[in-house]
């Protein structure tokens, strides 16, 4: 196989959750809540999806069980996610605290469960979802490598995922109230729409998103999974911010930042760069330093929604 | 400050504990109900199921995550968002390894000359934030994320070529000449890894205090925190003060890398591939201490407490992760515990007319 595609298809295991869990953050950031709790989103929903996973698994189809395993992470991950809507939204509290318990809870809880089941913390998954060829659509050059072989399932849910959040945040009467909701909440309610409703839905659907991103993420790259997913949750708040909350842009700066952290993570597959004699710890580096010299050139006009992190309050105009 | 007010702002915190503290119990409940008693109760006894050795581990589990949630809670009263903890802890903990492995020479400067050269470590790698908030306004959230990872890596680049022992992978272990003395400390909490470096991070914890409430630049910091397009009007300089906010920040967190790596437990800094959760550790110590650097001497005593309970536990063969369950949930409860202070006066108000009401029917 080409080195290109090669790279290409590592960049899509690395890509997708990234995308997933930013595009996450999004939904809720544009509705007007922080979320810095998606680290431990995530976590909880690949727990709830591993879970639901092995106890089914082998009673049906590998295809059929990853996908209901991705909608029980994502259930998991709105589940997770209420208890952060009710304190930012309904109880108008610090919303970078409660993000913070989530964080801390998420690994604590599924450890401690983990071993309360099952004595150990790993919880080890037998990976059966990786398509090795998908029939004629395989053979085209380069793009039937990269895409439709060696490949998961999530990658082209992960599109799906991108391209419908595209539209209902740009396109949709939802997409306008909820953008609405985070600008300018107060127009949004002396236009007679319910602002808690809209911003309880962005959390929703951040919580959703984060945890499928959760299990995305784990499935392809281990097969035991301990209660971490080494702060991607994290990750996908500074492709957020980089990508300027917009869907397009979003997409852009999680492809770079895959892109980077494969080259990273495989450079000893590629010809030049294993020839070039640099530390394996350089390398690991670069994805985070060029990140950091993109937002240097970028960040200047920064485009965040204005109540972001402000509990709406319809007393105060 | 006032008694009523103290009253006022502790009391929430104190109903947040035992809401968390019940939840763990239920969860003990659920889990093992025969043993959930003395489970509970060990994490009740906390540092004192272990006796006086338990004590002083309580204050060596103390220190490090107080000298992380006094740098963070600094930040956060300047209105910035360091998470950045994990990097600039690791820089410090690796320049005082560093340093106190190599230095030349004997005497008490063998572990003060480490300290600092962590302060300066933590405060540069933190500035670097700053500088990119000031000048390019880079979210500090970001910055500090990422600054975590090529921090990790560095390090672990640094040790490899530098204090490197391959049979642990880990860094060379601190020589007893270079370890903060335990000064008599270690036969009054015998068995424990308890140091002077406790009182360091109390000292630092008092110094902060005095630099954001008697300081003018302190008043600064916290009032562009506070609203900073005012103190932009009133002639402040927002660059420098955020730099200036990122320095002692990130000197903070990094002396709390050279107080947990400097310790007479040996400790070392392991070379794997994820970040230092001490610098994470710091975020609820600052948030339960409502940022007030008093308040995170008892709120890392407080976490350094129950982590030790915890520990003990497992003697009734609990996990000790509900430990993290319960600060979890607390701090959670703390986030609306501003709600439960504003409405406290109503709340005592509907309790007192109801016991009145119950003592007239008698």
């Amino acid at each position: 196989m080409g080195t290109i595609a090669f790279v290409l298809q590592q960049t899509l295991i690395f890509f997708i959750p990234l995308l997933l869990v930013a595009l996450g953050a999004m939904f809720s950031e544009r509705g007007g809540v922080l979320n810095i709790g998606l680290e431990g989103i995530m976590i909880f929903g690949a727990f709830c999806g591993l879970l639901f996973i092995n106890a089914f698994h082998g009673t049906i189809t590998p295809q059929l069980l990853l996908i209901l395993g991705l909608i029980v992470s994502m259930l998991g991950g709105m589940l997770f996610s209420l208890p952060h809507a009710f304190a930012s939204i309904t109880l108008k509290a610090d919303q970078t605290i409660s993000g913070t318990a989530l964080n801390l809870f998420a690994p604590a809880f599924c450890i401690f469960t983990a071993r309360v089941v099952q004595n150990v913390q790993q919880i080890g998954f037998k990976n059966d979802y990786r398509i090795d060829k998908v029939p004629i659509l395989s053979n085209i050059p380069l793009i039937g490598e990269i895409f439709f072989q060696k490949t998961y399932l999530t990658t082209f849910i992960g599109i799906a995922l991108f391209i419908s959040s595209w539209i209902i945040i740009n396109k949709s009467r939802f997409g306008l109230r909820l953008r609405a909701s985070g600008e300018n909440p107060h127009a949004v309610d002396s236009a007679g729409i319910d602002v808690i409703k809209m911003r309880y839905a962005g959390v929703l659907i951040s919580g959703a998103l984060g945890g499928l991103g959760g299990l995305v993420y784990v499935i392809p790259t281990t097969t035991t999974f301990s209660s971490t997913v080494s702060g991607y949750g994290f990750l996908a708040l500074a492709v957020l911010i980089f990508g300027q909350w917009r869907p397009g842009r979003i997409a852009l700066a999680a492809l770079f930042f895959a892109l980077m952290k494969t080259i990273a993570a495989s450079y000893s597959g590629i010809p030049i760069l294993s020839q070039l004699a640099i530390p394996d710890s350089i390398y690991k580096m670069i994805p985070y330093i060029a990140t950091l010299l993109m937002l240097m050139i970028t960040s200047k006009s920064s485009k965040s929604p204005s109540s972001a992190g402000i509990p709406y309050n319809k007393n105060d105009r | 400050m006032n008694g009523k007010k103290t009253l006022k702002q502790i009391l929430p915190i104190l109903l947040c504990i035992l809401v968390g503290l019940l939840f763990g119990f239920f969860v003990l409940l659920l889990t093992n109900r025969e043993e959930a008693f003395n489970g509970f109760r060990t994490i009740l006894f906390g540092g004192f199921s272990g006796g006086i050795r338990g004590v002083g581990n309580v204050l060596y589990y103390a220190t490090p995550v107080m000298m992380v949630g006094l740098g963070i809670s600094l930040g956060f009263k300047a209105g910035v968002f360091n998470i950045g903890g994990p990097g600039q802890f690791v820089i410090g903990g690796f320049l005082a390894t560093y340093f106190a492995i190599n230095l030349p020479f004997e005497g008490p400067m063998r572990w003060i000359l480490p300290i600092i050269f962590a302060a300066v470590g933590g405060a540069v790698w933190a500035s670097i934030a700053g500088i990119l908030k000031a000048y390019f306004k880079v979210n500090v959230i970001i910055s500090t994320i990422l600054l975590n990872y090529i921090a990790m890596y560095l390090v672990n680049y640094m040790i490899k070529h530098t204090i490197y022992d391959s049979s642990t992978n880990k860094a060379l272990p601190v020589p007893k000449a270079s370890q903060l003395p335990t000064a008599g400390l270690e036969k009054l909490f015998e068995g424990s890894s308890v140091n002077i470096g406790f009182f360091i991070a109390v000292i630092f914890a008092v110094i902060t205090y005095i630099l954001l409430t008697k300081t003018n630049k302190g008043y600064e910091i916290v009032a562009t925190g506070f609203n900073p397009n005012a103190s932009k009007y009133l002639g402040m300089n927002e660059k420098f003060n955020t730099i200036l906010t990122m320095i002692i920040s990130g000197a903070l967190i990094g002396i709390g890398g050279a107080l947990m790596y400097l310790a007479s437990s040996g400790k070392s800094i392991s070379v794997v591939d994820s970040l230092a959760a001490e610098g994470f550790n710091g975020i609820p110590v600052a948030l339960l201490a409502f940022n007030n650097p008093l308040g995170v001497i008892l709120s890392s005593v407080f976490i350094g407490y129950i982590t030790v309970g915890g520990f003990y536990m497992q003697s009734y063969r609990f996990v000790p992760e509900i430990v993290d369950i319960i600060i979890a949930v607390i701090l959670y409860f703390s986030a609306f515990s501003l709600l439960i202070s504003q409405n406290l006066d109503k709340i005592v108000l509907v309790l007192s007319r109801f016991f009145k009401k119950k003592a007239g029917e008698k």
